[in-house]
This record gives structure tokens, sequence and C-alpha cells, in this order.
């Protein structure tokens, strides 16, 4: 049967499970939109700017498990997503993008709107394609899933010719039933079990052994398997950044995070242990600091499934190559009971001797203050999202994470501005949860326009906005490092935050004391509708704990004595 | 990372024969700074991939670094550094070189020592075409010094892993 480009390619989307679609037209791709309509099976999210979109489909994937999708048209359209993409690369997020081109004829002679964005993507994307024929886009398309879903997940770009949506072609529907091979692309399936017995014996012989557990275990659902590793050697569990959420943390053996911001009992019991069993981390450089004195009196075992991780920056004794839930599968059955009493007896005694989490007595309100009234009114059952920066660390330290894949952050890329459509797509992603995003002043401003799509689309999401007026984490960084050489650091002209918001429709209330930041998270939580709240925290705030960049444990800073920084 | 064992290393790959392949590949070697000093593409003995022989100078730990990454792309199929494995490889070179009556009898001695094979004569200069290693070719290339080189075009390495005894 004769059928468009445009047509066959809403197909595919339908039949690979989309539902939600998150773009904005324009000339090169309104061949598609004028499709859309055929297809109500599929929802499009108009978003204010190309960023949302992209941003918006990683927070959809990131917290449903499904493929999020973004439309973008050509030239600007498709360099607005680059950012995004390149946040989901870095932190392994299944997105699919896809980009109106301009028509065949008009390739290469620098026709308007018209950019090389499969060129421009390379570094940002798993893999991408210019499709120059019609007929190619079934497959393109089913391998396009494949890539971004398989392995380790990431961005797919498809960039289409605006006359190639409009191009018919015989299709037949059976094509989409059909397995597809792709040559080059294996990705690695463990099978060596004699590695599985090494790393057995390294658990066997170890006394203070530590599991680093890292997104992988998030990616791959390994959280039973990596629970039940942890519960019957007794192994105490660290969190990369973006492994919070994936281990209990009101757990007796969860120890938080470690790392630049890291509470200081992870990172010395990183320091202190004898054996790291990282799984589905990569030993960022915010982790390990200086890599030559990182957790030197220990044995390494690492689980991921990319090879190019394996002794890319801290060399492993012990390296399992492949999905994390599957090789702890294979290791459970042959593993010993075992306790490690004197080990995790010195751990709560690191925890009493660095508290690092412990409030100061203040009577102005903090970013720290608003993130742990949040946990305890939610019961740290939320999903957070958050950009960069202060409140993102607050928000990683402060509240208890207790709900699985509940934390949605721009890890890897450090994307500020990720929180404001993260959350969007967060929340379409997932309606029935609670999702709160946290952020700054500063990032938020980034990406506030799409304000207008939460309240056009009624998307019930809350904001903390921790709000001083400042870009807290340069400020931070200028006042230690810099000689206190303050510069562009401070937003003396903010908009009032609540009057912004409702004239956007959506509610919003401003909070600058600790009395009413319950009261007010509680309104929040009981609108049934977006909400902002504008909590004017304190200036000149910093976070502790802190390990400087490209320092290591030994220079770890904690808060000074009566918070008299 | 500290730069060390910095070297000339011989990475091979298997590609899939696409458009664009080649610049996604040379697109992770320019990311770590590396230049590619010498790079032979070709058909291989399988229909739709071809054979890459890529010659860099790097650290032989971020060389295996850009290896691994070279992996990850969806069109290869294979990649290996093959430096410290046995393995052989030949370079085929044309050089155009100034010969009046009287040199080019001088020159065409040189092929017995050098496997030299004359691939076009004009009045006051020839072309002459070798291959070996890159040492015998550094080598030739000297010897034709005094006689005036007009032009040297080289291929690249191309390499093979030797055959188990």
């Amino acid at each position: 049967m004769k059928k468009t480009g445009a047509q066959v390619l809403c197909e595919g989307l339908i039949h690979h499970g989309v539902e939600k679609i998150f773009g904005i037209p324009g000339g090169a791709i309104l061949p598609l939109y004028g499709t859309l309509s055929e297809y109500p099976e599929l929802d499009h999210i108009l978003v204010r700017h190309e960023q949302g979109a992209s941003h918006a489909a990683d927070g959809f994937s990131r917290v449903s498990g499904k493929t999020g999708v973004c439309f973008a048209t050509s030239g600007p359209g498709a360099t607005n997503l680059i950012t995004g993409m390149a946040t989901a690369m870095m932190d392994s997020s299944p997105m699919i993008a896809i980009t109106g081109q301009v028509s065949r004829p008009g390739i290469g002679k620098d026709s308007f709107q018209e950019i090389d964005i499969t060129g421009a993507s390379l570094p940002v994307t798993k893999h991408n394609y210019l499709v120059m024929n019609a007929h190619e886009i079934p497959r393109v398309l089913k391998e396009a899933f494949i890539i971004a879903n398989t392995g380790r997940p990431g961005p797919v770009l498809i960039d289409i010719p605006r006359d190639v949506f409009i191009e018919e072609f015989d299709f037949d529907n059976n094509f989409w039933n059909e397995e597809i091979k792709i040559l080059g692309y294996n990705p690695p399936k463990f099978t060596d079990n004699s590695k599985i017995d090494s790393a057995l014996k390294l658990i066997e012989q170890s006394e203070r052994p530590v599991i680093l557990a890292g997104h992988g275990i998030i990616i791959s659902r390994a959280y039973d398997e990596r629970l039940e590793l942890a519960e019957k050697a007794q192994i105490p569990v660290v969190t990369t950044l973006l492994g919070i959420s994936s281990f209990p943390e009101n757990h007796v053996l969860s120890l938080s995070f470690p790392g630049m911001h890291g509470v200081a009992w992870a990172s010395l019991a990183l320091d202190q242990a004898d054996l790291v069993i990282a799984i589905g981390s990569r030993f960022d450089d915010r982790i390990t600091g200086d890599t030559s004195r990182f957790a030197t009196k220990s044995k390494k075992i690492h689980i991921d499934i990319d090879p190019a991780e394996i002794n890319k920056n801290i060399n492993v004794d012990v390296a399992l190559i492949g999905n994390a839930k599957d090789i702890l599968k294979q290791m459970l059955p042959k593993l010993k009971k075992k306790t490690h009493i004197d080990w995790l007896n010195h751990i709560s005694k690191l925890k009493e001797d660095h508290p690092s989490l412990k409030l100061k007595k203040s009577n102005d309100l903090t970013g720290q203050y608003v993130v742990k009234s949040l946990s305890d009114e939610t019961n740290g059952k939320s999903v957070i999202v958050t950009g960069v920066g202060q409140h993102q660390m607050w928000a990683a330290q402060h509240y208890l994470y207790c709900a699985q894949n509940s934390w949605i952050s721009s890890g890897g890329l450090g994307t500020m501005g990720f929180e404001v459509p993260a959350a969007l797509g967060a929340k379409v992603g997932a309606p029935e949860k609670n999702v709160w995003s946290i952020a700054g002043d500063g990032g938020f401003q980034m990406t506030l326009c799409e304000l207008a799509t939460i309240v056009e689309n009624n998307i019930k999401v809350k904001f903390a906005l921790l709000n001083n007026n400042h870009l807290g984490m340069i400020t931070q960084w200028q006042g230690m490092f810099f000689n206190q050489d303050y510069q562009a650091n401070a937003y003396t002209a903010n908009p009032d935050f609540v009057k912004l918001a409702n004239a956007y429709g959506m509610k919003a209330l401003s909070v600058d004391n600790n009395e009413d930041v319950r009261p007010a998270i509680r309104e929040a939580n009981n609108h049934d509708g977006p909400f902002l709240i504008d909590f004017k925290i304190k200036k000149e705030e910093n976070v502790f704990p802190m390990i400087p960049s490209g320092q290591s444990v030994n220079e770890l800073l904690e808060e000074p004595v009566d918070g008299s920084n | 990372m500290v730069a060390i064992n910095t070297g000339t290393r011989t990475v091979i790959a298997l590609v899939e024969n696409k458009a664009g392949v080649l610049s996604r590949i040379c697109g992770l070697f320019r990311r770590q700074g590396f230049n590619i000093s010498s790079l032979a593409v070709g058909k291989s003995e399988q229909e739709g991939l071809s054979r890459m022989t890529f010659v860099v100078e790097g650290p032989e730990e971020v060389v295996r670094l850009v290896a691994a990454k070279l992996d990850r792309l969806i069109e290869v199929v294979k990649v290996e550094d093959i430096s410290d494995l046995e393995h052989v490889y030949r370079e085929m070179v044309l050089i155009k070189v100034s010969a009046d009556n009287e040199k080019r009898g001088e020159i065409l001695q040189l092929s017995n020592i050098f496997n030299v094979k004359t691939v076009d004569v004009g009045a006051d200069q020839m072309t002459i075409e070798t291959t070996g290693e890159s040492n015998e070719i550094e080598s030739l290339l000297e010897l034709l010094e005094p006689y005036g080189i007009i032009e040297v075009m080289r291929t690249g390495r191309v390499a093979v892993l030797k055959s188990k005894e």
C-alpha cells in the first residue's frame, strides 16, 4: 500500500509504543505535523523552545523507562536540541529526536534554515541518520529505537528532508514485526563466568567492602539484585550522584553519595575500603577527584555495559562487561553470606564524627532547610527534578530518597535549565507521581518559558525555587578559590517570581521564613495543578562538605563549626 | 592524563561502507587532539564492508580508549589496536623525480635494491613506484633527494596480523 514517509514514520512511532511527543513545528517539518491529525494515538505537546522539547523527552524517558521523543524543524530548531541531546548522551538516557531538513535539492546550498545537523550532532548522539529516501524510514526508525534503548542507552537523531516526508512508497505493515540485525551493533552480553568467580573471591576476601552504585542500576532496573548483594554480604552502599534513588536511603546499609559535595562518610568509606564494587558507574571526576589518590587501599570490581568505561579513569582488578542486572543475577546464587560488623561499626563512627547532613540552627531561611522540609512532607517519595548548582547539591544531600528512580538530574553535562522542562516531561511520564522541581533562580530563568507549556497542558508539577538572587555555586567558588573576587555572580533584578508564575496562570507563593516553609509545601501538595513556591533563601550560603576540584578526600572541607562561614 | 608511552600506534577497523563513517571515526581522534598520520581505506573481502588502517601518534592508554570508543560507533563492526601484536604492513609511494637522459639510468639502478617500478617517463622527469615498510620508503626518498624530488604521493600504511604458526 502506498504511504508517505510521514505516515510511515507516525505508524512506526505508534508501533514502538510512543504516546507523547514534545516539539515545535517549522517549515521543514510541517509535512510531518500535517500528518499528525491522522494519528490521534500520538499526543503532541507543544513546548516553547526546542531545548525544552529535548529535556522534556529526557525527563520523560528517565522516569518512565520509555523512549522520549521530540520533534524540531531544520536549522535553529535542530541546533536548539543539541544541549538536550548532549545532556541525554552524558547521562545515558534514551531519546529519539526527529528533525526536519530542507528538501533534498536544497541540501548543501545554504538554503533558508539549513544546517548540517547530523554533522553538528555527531558528538552528542549515540547515533544519527540523514534519511535521503522515504523507503529507508521504517528501517532507520527501527534501528533508532534499538540503538537508543539497548546497551548503554542514548539519544538518536533522525534528520528527514521536507520532501522525503511527502514522498510516497509501497509499504507493508508486516515490516514492523520483522526482526532486524544491525551489523556493527552488538551490545555486550556477559559470558565470561570465570570473572564471576574472581569477583566473588574478592568479595569473600574483603573485610571493608563498599558498593558504588551508579545510574546503571536504575537503567537496568537491578534494584533487587543489588539490594540482595548488599544484604547477603552486608556491604554498605554508596550511590553516585545519578545512582541516587537506586537504593533506599532509609536502609541501614545506605551511605548516600560521595565526591565533591557528597557526604563525608561516603567519601571516607570509599577511601578506607579494601574493595570497591562499582556497578553501572563510570568513576566520574566529581567522585574520584585526583584519580591517583582515589580509593588507593582497595581492589576494584567494575560491572558496566560499556567496554570503553573499563580502565578509563580508574584501573580495576576485575571487569565484568554486560548488563548489571544479568551479571548480578548470575553472581547472587554463588555469593556466600557474610558479616562485616567491625567495618559497619567503623562507618557508624564516621557518621557520628562527620555529621555532614546536620542542619545548622539558623533564623535565616536556607536551601538545606527547604529541601529537608520537602523531604519530610513528602516522606521521601516524590520524584525530584533539579538543574545544576547549589540547589542540586542540597537536593541530593538533604532529601531522603526512599522511592526507586525518584531523582532526575543533569549529572554528566551539568545543564542549567534542565529543571523546568525535565520536570514537565517527568510528570507527563509519571502522572501518578508527585513531581517536584527543585530549582535555582539561575537555571530556572534559562528555560522558564516552559511554564506556559505546563499551564497550557495542566501538567501538575510543583516548583521549589531556591531563590538567592545569585548564581550560588559561582559565588561559592569565587569566594573560596578566587579571593572573593565576585564577578557576574549576582542577579540584582530578578523578577517577582510569584507575579511571574501568576502571569502564566500558575498558582504561587512566596516564603521568606522557616515557619512558612512546611505550610507552603502542604498547600502546593494539596493543590490540584502546577504550583510554584519562591523560597527567598539566605545569600552566600556554601554547600558543604566539599572536596575541591582535582583534590582527594584528604582535602575534604566540612561545614565550619557554628556555621560561621 | 599524563602523556606517557607516546608513540606510533596502528589501529585497524572493519567498517560499514556508508556515507559519513569516516567523519564519525575521525571525530573521535580529533576530540583527543590526535593527528592521524596515515589513513588507508578500501573495500574488504566482505560485501558492504571496508577495512581501514590508521596510524596515530598518541599515548598508548589514550589510543586504547579511542579504540574502545570507535567500537561504540554503530557502523564500526570491529576495531583493533594491533601495535603490540605481530603484524606486517606495507605502504606504497609514487615519486616524481627529475631525471634527464643522464640520470635516468642511475635512478633505474635503484630498482635492484628497492623493488622500484617505473610507471611514467617524460623528457626530464620520471615517476616510479615502490611498496615497503615506512623506513624503506624513507631510505629511497633520501637516496633520490640529490636528483630532485618533484612530488611524493604516499598511500599510508595498510596492515594485517601475521598468520598463526
